[in-house]
């Protein structure tokens, strides 16, 4: 068996693993990025793209503040723009209770620099006349956006390699443990990586990796579903959400509006296909939400597969077992925006043992009996 | 309790033959037809008002298209099958077709499927092939057969595949004038001709009499020609072609081009239902598995017709009727050994004549070799070769469905049904591996785009 050794070995090239490996390469650390398969095709790459801030609990406001510095510097960091911009995330509401709520939200997260602004009714029909005439009104962030990431995760990956990382697709890690001095992982094609660091970032896999350490968490598979109509005439400034979900849309510089909600089927462990319920649901809540497009035509539909938490916090830090072992997965559907400076974080804890930004409520161990909270 | 009935997707010869046998044996199958009246791509009838008789509308073949046609006439009247016209599938599961009738979604419930979905034109790319008045050969051949519109007066036809003679044929017959036939595929070899002739003699005959006919015309028939452009603004106005790759350019002006690469089998639907795929050297395409009943990698799907492989009409006939014997065998229902065996026999002459005709009309296999940085791959998103190499730069061991996401090949309105093949072609050139080593584009749902406001009708 053929050894390999590295300062730290990072388990998943989703957003998480790859931004992880371009901060820790970029203080000089050794880095081996590997993946099962390839670099930011699973969750990273196929997911809704919004980057917003809007609508996260406060739990999360300085990781998706830094985050939102760090967009800001996408391409810098990743060496193409990525499609990212900056058009403002609308959140609307179709009942006085939803607005209520969405002013509510407001109040809470006053002193997070969103900026949000309230709008009724009128003030939406005249600043989005393409939206429903339905609405009771919304609540707009106007520097969140949105991006591609089926182009932003992979770049990433190139850029930790770019770094110094050394990236390895196709690679499996089928075991790995830590025997007091490193981690000895073993990878399904018969080598062996020792390592002084373990970040798992392996997105709705991590589960399976974390048991390995015997730090089993709670961890169900989502399946968000999503489509993309045919290019259209531009018609939406603003990524498009709803208070209490069911729909959220965008709209490329390409023309294409790209919409999700709702979920997808699983067929098979890791696999998900496309739900008709949930298709059916999604089609007729766009057509009523952007009446202009009912007769524009859908020319694909996809999922994903992400891993959700009981209260759909990630699970950002060490591992409250194994010294060395840190992990970042959990997202819950909504990892896209906080993926840059969850990597940030964890390159931090593992160079300086800190991290600038609050993450307890993200500790793995917060659904487990002895840590008080369950 | 009678067995549950089969579905049925396509009416061409595939699916009215499966349809005819399923309802011998007292089924009544669910027909899903996307056009309005049964009959497929090749046996397509005209719209309602329009005369011409079936001897001006299938040549050759009008005996068979009209057997075909009164097949089907005759079961839809007696309601022993239950004909969907104008339906898509777009989306199939284990349990339901997914589809989409006058605008409006709808599920049909299934236990055992026939996918009998027919093929396209296999398109390569080249210089000016998304000109207006650039079309398909088997476009071009519908326009005439289903409406009675030419494509153009002056026309020049080219690529590779039996289809260019016949296509040529007909548009004389018509009164167009074509200008030329420039085959990709070098002249047949005299062995090559007398394996086809041993194979079907007739058909062999069919086409050395278009052949003669056209020569006779003064139609000039070009073989073994290196490489076409479509040349004009704002459509095609000539096509430049050349013998080889070092002659120059010659010259030919026109109003049209049709041209095809042989077909390209419409297997989205196997694929959606998770069938298992192999490579099939023949067809230079990844095809659903099958066994040789026309049993897929999954229990209850079964494939027939040129959805399966390409057999052409004849042998989507015979393969339609192997694949509900199939069906009735799976279902315990009796029937004739005989006629089965017999069938199976057709089947494989049939197939030993197609090897002859696609060594004839081979795809020419180095047509995507040093294309232009400008020549266009996908036409729907408008992705030329340039910019995939400037993505395998960033990525060089990029697979075809990383190629999609990175570059956008194949992500258009089309999902790659019109580029799949060049873009493969392509892939293999850049990375200097066999076609076979490139894997299958996935699919997608739906099928074919559908409206964002059909779901809002269903109740």
């Amino acid at each position: 068996m053929q050894t390999v050794n590295t300062d730290v070995l990072i388990i998943g090239a989703g957003i998480i693993g790859a931004s992880t490996a371009y901060f820790l390469s970029k203080q000089g650390l050794q880095v081996l990025l590997c993946d099962a398969g390839q670099s930011g095709t699973k969750a990273s790459g196929v997911n809704f793209g919004g980057v917003r801030r809007q609508g996260r609990p406060l739990s999360q406001m300085p990781l998706a503040a830094r985050s939102h510095q760090l967009w800001g510097q996408l391409s810098e960091l990743i060496g193409i723009d990525g499609e990212y911009i900056r058009c403002g995330h609308l959140k609307v509401a179709f009942t006085g209770q939803d607005l209520d709520r969405l002013q509510a939200y407001n109040h809470r997260v006053a002193s997070c620099g969103l900026d949000l602004q309230l709008l009724d009714a009128g003030q939406v029909h005249s600043r989005y006349p393409w939206l429903s005439t339905d609405l009771a009104g919304a609540s707009l962030c106007p520097a969140d956006g949105h991006a591609n990431p089926r182009l932003v995760s992979p770049a990433l990956s190139w850029a930790a390699q770019q770094a110094g990382t050394r990236l390895m697709e196709h690679c499996r890690i089928i075991d790995s443990r830590y025997d007091g001095r490193h981690f000895q992982s073993d990878t399904a094609d018969h080598q062996r990586i020792q390592s002084r660091f373990v970040v798992n970032t392996a997105g709705a896999w991590a589960g399976d990796i974390a048991a390995m350490f015997g730090e089993p968490v709670p961890l169900t598979e989502i399946y968000p579903q999503m489509g993309v109509t045919e290019p259209l005439p531009p018609i939406m400034n603003v990524v498009l959400g709803v208070q209490g979900g069911g729909i959220y849309a965008r709209q490329v510089a390409r023309g294409n509006i790209v919409f999700g909600g709702s979920r997808a089927l699983s067929v098979a462990a890791g696999y998900a296909r496309s739900s008709h319920q949930s298709v059916s649901m999604l089609l007729t809540r766009l057509a009523g939400l952007i009446p202009g497009i009912a007769n524009a035509h859908v020319i694909r539909f996809w999922s994903g597969v992400e891993g959700a938490t009981p209260d759909l916090n990630p699970y950002l830090g060490p591992s409250s077992k194994t010294p060395g072992l840190f992990h970042g997965f959990g997202y819950s559907g909504a990892g896209f925006q906080v993926g840059l400076a969850s990597g940030e974080v964890l390159a931090q804890l593992i160079a300086t043992g800190t991290s600038h930004i609050p993450i307890e409520d993200f500790r793995i161990d917060r659904f487990t009996a002895d840590s008080g909270k369950l | 309790m009678r067995a549950p009935a089969p579905v049925i997707v396509g009416a061409g010869p595939a699916g009215m033959r499966a349809a005819q046998v399923l309802v011998q044996a007292g089924l009544r199958p669910v027909v899903i037809d996307e056009a309005p009246k049964p009959g497929g791509q090749i046996y397509r009838q005209q719209p309602d008002g329009f005369t011409r008789g079936a001897r001006k509308l299938y040549g050759f073949e009008h005996s068979k298209a009209s057997a075909l046609h009164e097949a089907a006439r005759q079961m839809i009247a007696s309601g022993q099958i239950d004909y969907r016209p104008n339906t898509l599938v777009w989306d199939a599961d284990d349990r339901q077709l997914y589809v989409t009738c006058d605008g409006k979604h709808d599920a049909v419930p299934y236990e055992r499927v026939i996918l009998a979905t027919g093929a396209t034109d296999r398109v390569l790319p080249f210089a000016g092939w998304t000109l207006p008045g650039v079309y398909t050969l088997g476009g071009a051949q519908i326009a005439l057969k289903y409406q009675g519109c030419a494509i153009g007066k002056r026309i020049v036809l080219a690529g590779t595949g039996p289809l260019l003679y016949l296509v040529a044929y007909q548009y004389c017959k018509a009164g167009a004038q074509v200008s030329a036939v420039l085959d990709t595929s070098p002249f047949p070899t005299l062995r090559q001709g007398v394996q086809a002739f041993v194979a079907d003699a007739s058909l062999m005959a069919k086409g050395l009499y278009y052949m003669a006919w056209l020569r006779a015309r003064g139609v000039s028939m070009m073989h073994g020609v290196a490489g076409f452009e479509a040349d004009g603004v704002g459509r095609v106005e000539s096509v430049r072609w050349r013998k080889n790759a070092a002659s120059a350019m010659q010259i030919l002006p026109c109003d049209a081009l049709a041209c095809g690469f042989g077909l390209r089998s419409e297997n989205q639907l196997a694929s959606l239902l998770g069938c298992n795929f192999v490579f099939d050297e023949q067809d230079c395409n990844w095809q659903p598995q099958v066994q040789p009943g026309g049993q897929s990698s999954r229990a209850n799907v079964y494939l027939a017709g040129d959805g399966m492989r390409i057999g052409g009409a004849d042998m989507a006939e015979l393969t339609g009727r192997q694949c509900a014997y199939s069906v009735l065998q799976d279902l315990g229902i009796h029937c004739d050994k005989k006629q089965v065996a017999q069938l199976a026999r057709r089947i494989a002459r049939g197939r030993k004549t197609r090897q002859c005709i696609d060594r004839m009309f081979a795809l020419p296999a180095h047509w995507m070799d040093a294309v232009d940085d400008t020549l266009m791959v996908c036409r729907c998103e408008e992705i030329c070769a340039g910019e995939i190499r400037q993505m395998l730069r960033d990525d060089p061991h990029s697979g075809l469905n990383r190629m999609k996401a990175l570059s956008r090949v194949g992500m258009g309105r089309c999902q790659g049904r019109m580029c799949v093949a060049g873009a493969s072609m392509f892939l293999a050139q850049e990375q200097g591996i066999a076609l076979s080593g490139v894997e299958r584009l996935r699919n997608q749902p739906p099928v074919k785009p559908i409206p964002i406001g059909g779901a809002a009708c269903k109740p």
